[in-house]
């Protein structure tokens, strides 16, 4: 007799531990450390930590390691496992203005204090397969130049100090936390932030991309794009002072849009931002042109209707661990739900058969 | 007799510019108050105010409410607002579509306010939406149709009847012969006529066609600047107008 | 797993997930918001239930979880073992036995008691979600009591199918007051929402909890003409004869013959040890 798949638990086992051995691969390959991983894949850790909402190199690296490369499944052991841990309070806002900058360009101006530096960046590189790399070898050593000792300006300090870009006034507030406070609409721009900066990649992209193809196009500048690391401070209540107790990469980019006036206010430009843990610089773009789209009623914009304009949309479906395990879902046993709607549909035929039969006999 | 609908002072403004200011009236039951002026002249402000959809600045909007008599609307809580949007209450959008759900049947379009109301008898809301079909000139055939497949003037007739099933007493009409062909607005204004003289309702229709309120509305008010420039009983402010606006609006019409 | 917390979520965690199950007990049907945490298994696949379950368990309860109506199907499995594993609680496969029961897409065919819990896994709270998506708009349609629109869903089925075309999760109107989703249980187990236990139900992505407490009213939303029917397939148990328990269809070869069994294990293995038997045990039993 036909058993129905009532699994258990000796299936479950097995599965685990066949998927454990695919992990590992030909044992005749060397196995990937942790620090290999963290040290020579660091945009899939950079973006494991930036959407795990974790900065953790390491368990990064480990998580990427335990998903096989699986990003997203990397991305939710971070996740799952950040939420284990107890919170010691929070730290004070970071201060980009005094991040050492490994890279800092302007689309806006040509130069400005603080210069335009490169940095490590695929930008201006030819994309063709590097064969010497499926060799091993060492890479002969980058030159190196002074760091600059005093703090890089925001390039948007300038435009603010001639009153020309809209201002963002520092708030007192203490802005809402995404992990401990539903979502709820209309919902408060810190929560639009956070949940942008650790929604999926490929989606903000996508969003992002939409405006730029004239869904409430905005037509942004990149004002500035920097990367560095950044202390972090927490203020000690024993200590009566703030101490670092850190630093971490971030990625930093400030959009410049299109001017907009109004009756009481000059035509000045405004601003989206995106701010992403590690070099990120694909995510903080798109992450602030969608900002800047989500902020048209408070600009005082038309609702034009597009998706990157719809914070429902837009937020509801950003975040990739909610979005995959409710896709998958579907795969787990529904046969109740389909069962009820086999004798549905057989009800309906059988009337529709009524229906029309007796009409036939008469003709 | 109470009036059914005291407009007191009402006002509207869009930062320093004016939507409507100034404007009061009372309505009668049975009666048809039209609203002319040109584009930009406040009159769709105004009906917005009066029907709730927009919140004035200043003023009243007294309805003379089945259970406790004369309130003032504007300052009545959401929910009985919405309450009285889905029973004593009608507004026919000019754009059918804005009025209608175009993924319902017609049927269920036409029984949606009375389901809101808590009707619950399958056949008694289909036997009410049929007949309705019927009341606004649309075969009961189709009830099971959806308005995409509707002519404009058909969705316009479709919404009227969705609107008047539950027997409102005060509609509010925005240009509802907009945007249809000459042809069809003669049919839709016919018909409109005969119900809203069979029901006795009480309406408040803006239009910029004088024809629709030469033929519909018992007085009539004409606003230039979010201002009323001159009001009275239709034919008198049609025949002999006074305000030199008014004048000009009349005029325009007997030159096409 | 001792590095966890009693039942994995943490004291605070539990606090807050407490909090909106009382308000959810306080205004049965509605919604409340909650900061849903990530929890180390799949948003879709039970997180809601699981945060529910584990703020409510006890060290003295005897938990049981089914999936299908089954305890043995592999989602059932891993939450049980989860739990096991971070509560370290008792786990049962007797509905009897269990204090606290946290179910996918069934109710069990047993009554439950006063002394019992059940927590449902939601994956979409809002009923109303299919026929307007948008969250403002749906919370001012309850907060108004504004249903017009879930009749006028119930209304095209008839006009276009001659019947109700909803078979599962299957709105009811909770307390004469709130519309709720009763999540994806067949139609056939609606009647069971009116019981003795207390009934929470957890959605983990879409951050929601909402509440039906013990002997509350429970209306499944209909026509007086087109009345509701609680429908299951019309056979009785192959393997235990029973001709009121919601029934599962199985495929048995490659002809495509059929077999009919009880969706809930529990209540069938009873039955057979009651001697009970079905059209496929008859000759085993005889």
């Amino acid at each position: 007799m036909y058993v129905a798949v009532k699994g258990g638990e000796k299936a479950i086992e097995n599965a685990h531990s066949w998927l454990a051995e695919e992990r590992r691969g030909s044992t005749d390959v060397a196995e990937l450390s942790i620090a290999q991983i963290r040290e020579q894949l660091s945009l899939a850790v950079n973006r494991v930590m930036a959407e795990g909402s974790l900065f953790d190199p390491d368990l990064a690296a480990l998580a990427i390691k335990q998903a096989r490369g699986d990003l997203i499944e990397a991305i939710f052991l971070i996740r799952a496992y950040r939420t284990t841990l107890p919170r010691f309070g929070c730290s004070n806002p970071v201060a980009t203005a005094e991040m050492a900058c490994d890279r800092r360009i302007s689309a806006t101006f040509k130069d400005a204090p603080g210069g335009q530096v490169l940095g490590p960046t695929f930008d201006y590189t030819h994309r063709l397969l590097d064969f010497k790399l499926a060799a091993e070898g060492e890479v002969p050593d980058a030159p190196k130049g002074a760091p600059r000792d005093e703090p890089t300006p925001h390039i948007t300090e300038f435009l603010q100090g001639e009153g020309i870009i809209q201002d963002e006034p520092e708030g007192d507030e203490t802005p809402d936390d995404l992990t401990r406070q539903p979502m709820e609409f209309p919902s408060k721009r810190p929560l639009r932030l956070q949940s942008l900066t650790r929604g999926d990649e490929g989606f903000v992209l996508g969003m992002a991309y939409s405006t730029q193809r004239g869904y409430a196009r905005n037509h942004a500048f990149v004002g500035e794009l920097r990367i560095g690391k950044v202390a972090v401070e927490m203020d000690i209540p024993e200590l009566d002072f703030a101490i670092d107790i850190g630093e971490v990469e971030l990625t930093e980019c400030e959009t410049v849009n299109q001017f907009k006036g109004s009756k009481t206010e000059p035509p000045q430009f405004t601003r989206g931002y995106g701010l992403v843990f590690g070099q990120s610089e694909r995510k903080s773009i798109a992450m602030a042109l969608v900002d800047r789209a989500l902020r048209w009623k408070e600009l005082g914009e038309d609702n034009l209707g597009a998706p990157a304009q719809d914070e429902e949309f837009v937020l509801s479906h950003a975040d990739n661990i909610q979005a995959t395990g409710f896709l998958e879902h579907i795969k787990l046993p529904h046969y109740v739900d389909f069962q009820s709607e086999l004798e549905l549909v057989r009800k309906l035929r059988r009337e529709a058969e009524e229906r029309i039969t007796p009409k036939e006999a008469a003709e | 007799m109470t009036p059914l609908l005291q407009v007191k002072d009402i006002e509207k403004r869009y930062g320093t510019r004016i939507g409507c200011s100034g404007v009061s009236f009372d309505l009668y039951p049975g009666e048809v108050m039209g609203i002319v002026g040109e584009s930009g002249s406040g009159k769709s402000t105004l009906l917005n105010c009066l029907a709730g959809h927009l919140e004035p600045d200043a003023g009243q909007v007294i309805f003379d409410t089945r259970a406790d008599g004369p309130v003032d609307t504007v300052t009545m809580s959401e929910p009985e607002r919405r309450m009285l949007g889905r029973t004593d209450w009608a507004f026919v959008h000019q754009h059918a579509r804005d009025g209608l759900r175009m993924s319902v049947s017609a049927g269920g379009n036409i029984g949606e306010r009375l389901m809101a109301v808590g009707d619950c008898h399958y056949g008694q809301i289909r036997d009410r939406a049929i007949d309705w079909l019927g009341r606004v000139e649309i075969d009961g055939s189709r009830v099971d149709d959806r308005p995409t497949a509707f002519s404009g003037g058909m969705q316009q007739r479709l919404q009227i009847a969705r609107n008047l099933v539950t027997g409102p007493r005060l509609v509010f009409m925005d240009e509802p012969t907009g945007g249809l062909d000459v042809s069809v607005q003669a049919r839709l204004l016919d018909l409109l006529r005969g119900l809203v003289r069979e029901m006795g309702l009480s309406a408040i229709i803006v239009t910029h066609d004088l024809a629709v309120v030469r033929l519909l509305a018992d007085r009539l008010m004409v606003m230039k600047d979010g201002y009323v420039v001159e009001a009275g009983l239709t034919d008198q402010v049609l025949d002999d107008p006074q305000h030199a606006y008014t004048q000009l609006l009349v005029s325009s019409v007997l030159q096409v | 797993m001792s590095e966890y917390n009693f039942a994995y979520l943490d004291e605070q965690t539990k606090r807050m997930i407490r909090r909106a199950i009382l308000k959810g007990l306080a205004v049965p049907g509605y919604q409340v918001p909650f900061a849903s945490r990530e929890m180390p298994m799949p948003y879709g696949w039970g997180t809601g239930g699981v945060q529910v379950s584990a703020a409510t368990l006890t060290p003295d309860d005897t938990f049981k979880v089914i999936d299908q109506g089954a305890d043995d199907t592999t989602n059932a499995v891993s939450i049980r073992k989860f739990f096991e594993n971070t509560a370290g609680v008792e786990t049962t496969e007797e509905t009897e036995k269990a204090s606290l029961i946290q179910t996918r897409h069934r109710i069990p065919e047993a009554k439950l008691r006063e002394d019992q819990i059940i927590v449902y896994q939601v994956p979409i709270p809002e009923p109303l979600r299919f026929l307007e998506p948008r969250e403002t708009e749906t919370r001012k349609m309850h907060s108004l009591e504004e249903y017009g629109l879930m009749h006028v869903k119930l209304y095209e089925d008839i006009s276009q199918h001659g019947a109700i075309s909803t078979s599962y999760a299957y709105p009811v109107k909770v307390s004469g007051r709130y519309v709720m989703d009763p999540s994806p249980i067949p139609k056939f187990d609606n009647p069971k929402l009116e019981m003795d236990a207390i009934q929470l139900f957890g959605a983990g992505r879409e951050q929601r909890i909402y509440a039906v407490p013990p002997h509350t009213k429970v209306v499944s939303l209909d026509f007086e003409d087109y009345p509701f029917e609680a429908t299951k397939a019309d056979h009785p148990c192959d393997l235990c004869g029973a001709e009121d328990s919601y029934l599962d269809e199985v495929i048995t070869d490659d002809a495509g013959s059929r077999m009919f069994v009880c969706s809930d294990t529990d209540y069938c293995r009873c039955r057979r040890e009651a001697g009970h038997t079905g059209r496929m045990t008859k000759d085993v039993a005889a």
